[in-house]
């Protein structure tokens, strides 16, 4: 009954998706303000509506209706509560829905305000994002319901379907398969909605750049209407890629927190092309430039979300078979090529109107080097997208199924990463306009000076990777830079209002979030980046047998093998866990406790790995799956991950560096209203 | 905002070239990164037909393990087993019956071509017989094969997306 429920209210949704799409346009043409207005009611009212349907789902999720084929195959009687919620997009069903509720919950927001000054943009802001979350409802009710149930039919098979087929009784399991233990994590409650927060946010950028196009509005207003947009989309979309990280190197057990894995890539693609975007729209802010570009960015940006959710979705990628059976894939495909190919005509249309208000003049300006910076993260994605779609152009060209490897994209991108480290520190030091190399070299010296002494240093202590040392040379410049610039700033508004150092400090970040929150980013990156290259160019690692009371060795430090401990856990997995010590010069530091999960309902097994976590390094160690345990022996693997802490403490200080960029300001707010 | 003056043929010539320039650089990174690293992808019989011109060569061989010729020494984990042809395309594997079905054809058929793969490292407990084997490394001149990367899959088991089980090499 419920479940009738909540498909009819999806049904209902949907409709009311198309009449405001049908409303929106019927109102732009024959300027009718109550025709928009209806629009702009109906995609309101999706937002309450879906709420209930999702409700609805978790509703039965929680209380195990396994006769429903999505409840069935993501929970079970023994998950703990909050397993139960997070089901709800713990399979492609639930995440279709968790994507049409955000978008339906952004279109609202983003509609709330009637945009008395900027109204000829609404219809179209309520057009693109009322067909997006059509074709996600859509997706929904024909292809991927959740509410299906399961039947037997007459010739014995269990189909899962919404009404009855012919013949077919309903049948109820009496327990469900449960969610993928790898997704058993407390991460899951909070790494896919941040993901899904940022790829659905960067929608309204996007439909109001469709707007702005749409009516001929060649200014910059969307970008500011949107700015608050963008960064909160980026945010989230660069926080779910770290959360990913992270419960990867927790979870995974294989001593790393990124594989290059395509699915890892299409998550990756729209923040390359959301952080170019965030960067090039200051240009046009300031000087009036790169309009085009702008354009071609915030649609490729849209395109890629679309492309990551589908590539995301699980089961699409590495099982072969649902991709082939589901109608899901070519539905994706004609949607990301339909609204591609329009928004890039619309584009050409206006080509002419986006003409830069200025002319790049100098290579050394800071327009020249966004541009540069700009270029840089399209290479990357260019690399990526190769790497992604390299295997099947090999198989269609010579018939051989060729792929490359995480060691492809290390080769490729790590120059470009270089370079644009390169381009953070040299960046805040150009001007505007007409810089020149001289005026430039003249910024540069002072904090040139004290870097280059960094190689010198690391090279006496005994580092002699050149990727090292280059790539710690950069990471000292950058925040030399930073921290030359914060400085700067500061004794200038010292001299001007003798305050205090501090009082100043403060002021002068209040005063340009917007510049001083970017720099705080840019620090975060490098502090990222010391982690990476700590990881990236020093792991090492080892593997032994060890009988009780035997050690194996790594990078200075013992690790002894002292007992192992198997019990069965509530949720239905039975736990083996090995205690080790860990010694440093004989003397004891901590103990590590490395498990190895079985869930007995599906047969999967998970490795936890024992990690000791220091600013300096993580020994992370793995107890190897293993058949016939015996406590006196158990095989380990060791990983010896210098520096990789900073990799998290760069993503904590990211989040604070946002913060202070993104913190409104009020000053700005009615400077801007009163225009 | 102000309107500078235009900068002209030359000074657009300039901005061009560098253009071209990070354009053929990303390009070089890209095939240079592609011929350094790519894997081939091949059945065990594609891999027998080719013979000893692969030799040295980033491959990435699937096939179906067979059960007896497991072999484990657990103190030097030292892994060697041998696996049985399996047809490459999703088409065939459809026409045999699904994964399992050919899975367990290819094992149960003593005539199918087959490979002796060595691995250092601790035995996957999904190693077993009619599990399909993905193993990436190099094939040596003696015709066994040298993995650094062992993923396997068990068709009977868990229908999930993400790979059952991933253990990389040294």
């Amino acid at each position: 009954m419920l479940a009738q429920f909540g498909f009819g209210v999806f049904v209902l949704t949907f409709i009311l998706a198309l009449f405001s799409v049908g409303a929106a346009v019927f109102g732009y043409f024959d300027k009718s303000d109550r025709w928009v207005e209806a629009a702009r009611r109906a995609m309101q009212l999706t937002f309450p509506l879906i709420t209930l349907a999702s409700l609805t789902l978790a509703y039965l999720l929680v209380t195990g209706h396994y006769e429903l084929q999505y409840v069935y195959s993501v929970t079970s009687n023994d998950m703990p509560f909050y397993l139960k919620i997070t089901a709800l997009w713990g399979g492609q069903a639930g995440s279709l829905v968790l994507w049409s509720w955000l978008m339906s919950a952004f279109a609202s927001a983003v509609t709330l305000r009637k945009w008395e000054r900027d109204r000829e943009l609404l219809p179209w802001v309520i057009v693109v994002t009322s067909v997006t979350l059509a074709f996600f409802l859509s997706l929904t009710i024909l292809y991927e319901n959740p509410f299906a149930r399961w039947w037997q039919t007459t010739g014995g098979d269990f189909v899962p379907h919404m009404f009855a087929p012919a013949g077919a009784f309903p049948v109820t399991p009496a327990d469900g398969q449960g969610l993928n233990p790898l997704l058993r994590h407390p991460g899951m409650i909070i790494h896919p909605p941040m993901l899904y927060l940022g790829f659905v946010a960067f929608v309204i950028p996007y439909a109001f750049a469709i707007a702005a196009l749409v009516t001929g509005r060649s200014d910059d207003r969307w970008i500011r209407l949107t700015r608050r947009w963008t960064l909160v989309a980026w945010l989230f979309l660069s926080l779910g890629l770290v959360l990913g990280m992270r419960w990867a190197y927790d979870v995974l057990g294989w001593g790393g927190y990124w594989a290059w894995d395509p699915v890892e890539i299409s998550a990756l693609m729209p923040w390359l092309t959301g952080t170019a975007f965030l960067h090039s729209v200051m240009i046009q802010e300031k000087r009036g430039m790169f309009k085009q570009w702008n354009m071609l960015l915030i649609i490729l940006t849209y395109a890629l979300v679309i492309f990551g959710t589908f590539l995301t979705r699980s089961g699409v990628l590495s099982s072969v078979h649902a991709f082939a059976q589901s109608a899901i894939g070519p539905m994706f495909f004609a949607f990301i090529g339909i609204t591609f190919v329009i928004s890039i005509a619309l584009l050409i249309y206006r080509w002419k109107d986006l003409r830069a208000e200025v002319e790049m003049t100098s290579m050394f300006s800071r327009e020249a080097l966004f541009l540069l910076n700009n270029l840089l993260f399209m290479g990357i994605l260019i690399v990526c997208f190769w790497g992604v779609i390299f295997p099947l152009i090999s198989e269609l060209v010579t018939g051989q199924k060729v792929t490359v490897g995480p060691p492809f994209y290390l080769r490729a991108n790590g120059p470009l990463f270089g370079a644009l480290l390169a381009l953070m520190g040299i960046a805040p030091l150009s001007a505007w306009g007409r810089s020149t190399f001289k005026t430039l070299g003249r910024a540069l010296w002072k904090p040139s000076i004290p870097s280059a002494i960094v190689p010198v240093v690391l090279a006496i202590l005994g580092v002699h990777n050149w990727i090292a040392l280059v790539g710690f040379t950069l990471v000292a410049f950058v925040i030399f830079v930073t921290l030359f610039e914060f400085w700067r700033g500061v004794r200038s508004r010292q001299k001007k209002n003798d305050e205090n150092f501090l009082v100043s400090f403060w002021q002068l970040a209040g005063r340009n979030r917007r510049r001083y929150g970017g720099y705080l980013i840019h620090l975060s990156m490098v502090v990222m980046a010391i982690g990476i290259l700590g990881i990236e160019l020093y792991q090492t690692t080892t593997q032994k047998t060890l009988a009780v009371g035997e050690d194996i060795q790594i990078a200075g430090y013992t690790l002894r093998y002292d007992s192992l401990a198997q019990f069965p856990y509530t949720d239905g997995r039975i736990v083996t866990r090995a205690a080790l010590s860990v010694y440093r010069g004989g003397k004891f530091l901590s103990n590590l406790y490395p498990r190895y999960d079985y869930y007995t309902a599906s047969g999967q097994p998970m490795t936890i790995a024992g990690v000791r976590s220091t600013l300096a390094d993580d020994l992370y160690v793995v107890l190897v799956n293993w058949e016939n345990v015996s406590a006196a022996q158990a095989p380990f693997k060791v990983y010896h991950n210098p520096l990789v802490n900073w990799l998290w403490i760069g993503s904590l200080m990211f989040i604070f560096g946002f913060l202070v960029a993104a913190w409104p300001q009020r000053e700005e707010e009615t400077r801007q209203g009163n225009t | 905002m102000q309107k500078s003056r235009p900068i002209g043929f030359q000074g657009r010539v300039k901005f061009i070239l560098g253009g071209l320039l990070i354009l053929a650089a990303v390009i070089y990174l890209i095939v240079s990164a592609t011929n350094a690293n790519a894997e081939y992808f091949m059945t065990v019989n594609e891999l027998k037909s080719k013979g000893s011109s692969l030799v040295g060569r980033s491959l990435r061989i699937s096939g179906a393990v067979i059960g007896d010729t497991i072999g484990y020494d657990p103190q030097t984990m030292n892994l060697t087993f041998e696996i049985a042809n399996v047809p490459g395309d999703n088409a065939s594997i459809e026409m045999g019956g699904g994964l399992a079905a050919v899975l367990h054809a290819a094992v149960t058929d003593p005539t199918r071509g087959r490979l002796t793969i060595v691995y250092n490292g601790p035995k996957p407990d999904l190693l077993r017989d009619e599990a399909q084997a993905i193993v990436t490394g190099h094939l040596g001149q003696d015709g066994i094969f040298r993995a650094n990367e062992l993923l396997l899959k068990c068709p009977t088991k868990y229908q999930e997306a993400v790979p059952s089980q991933v253990v990389n090499g040294n």
